[in-house]
């Protein structure tokens, strides 16, 4: 099946999770990326159990913040 | 190396000067030609942590910077953050939440007003370096878009 990420097609032998396309996509820090899948937001609570299908536009990114040590 | 126009450093440092006494943050798009970076876009977005000290970018316009570069065939090359009140480098905080190794950070320090110093890094495992920034002269090509 294909997928899409980020824009680009990426081909996948089998349904796979979301948790395991972010290894896939050689995500090190899955804990701090926000997902959008199909234009919605999935918590990162839900990757394992989110399933891709055929078709599906993934949009991943990194947390991005930073500041004084609290 | 990162390089950007002058009207790039002066939308960067007009949202950071505008979003006094907070941090200000926004993001960065362009090209990659031959490792070389190429500011075509500067993009101020909304610190959620409405702090002096913290910025936290929101996610959903982090994806709508993103979706509106890939339609015009670029891509985020990097991020920016301000400093109200110290140097431009990456404070032990900013080091631990730089996720993205791809990215540059680049930090606008307004500590002297008179003379703000923009300063650009990698930060790959909290192992910062610094990444040389060219600003031109010129406005050619120069587009803006704020969501604020
Ligand atoms: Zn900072």
């Amino acid at each position: 099946m294909i997928v899409k990420v980020n824009g680009n097609e990426v081909v996948l032998e089998k349904a796979i999770s979301l948790k395991e396309l972010l290894v896939v996509q050689q995500v090190r820090t899955p804990e701090y990326v926000t997902v959008q899948l199909n234009n919605e937001f999935i918590s990162a609570g839900s990757f394992e159990d989110t399933l891709i299908k055929d078709g599906d536009e993934i949009e991943f990114l990194y947390f991005m913040g930073g500041g004084q040590a609290l | 190396m990162i390089i950007l126009t002058k009207e790039h450093y002066r939308r960067i440092l007009a949202h950071a000067l505008d979003s006094l006494p907070l941090e200000a943050c926004g993001l960065l798009v362009g090209s990659i030609e031959e490792d070389v970076k190429i500011v075509k876009k500067v993009y101020g977005l909304t610190n959620m942590d409405q702090s002096p000290e913290h910025f936290t970018m929101d996610p959903r316009e982090q994806f709508d910077v993103m979706k509106d570069a890939r339609k015009s065939g670029l891509v985020v090359l990097g991020n920016f953050h301000s400093h109200p009140a110290t140097p431009a480098r990456p404070s032990a905080e900013d080091m631990r939440l730089a996720y993205d190794p791809e990215a540059s950070y680049l930090i606008l320090s307004l500590r002297d007003q008179e003379k703000p110093v923009l300063k650009s890094f990698r930060i790959r495992e909290r192992e910062v370096e610094e990444e040389p920034i060219t600003i031109l002269s010129g406005n050619d090509s120069f587009e803006e878009k704020a969501f604020s």
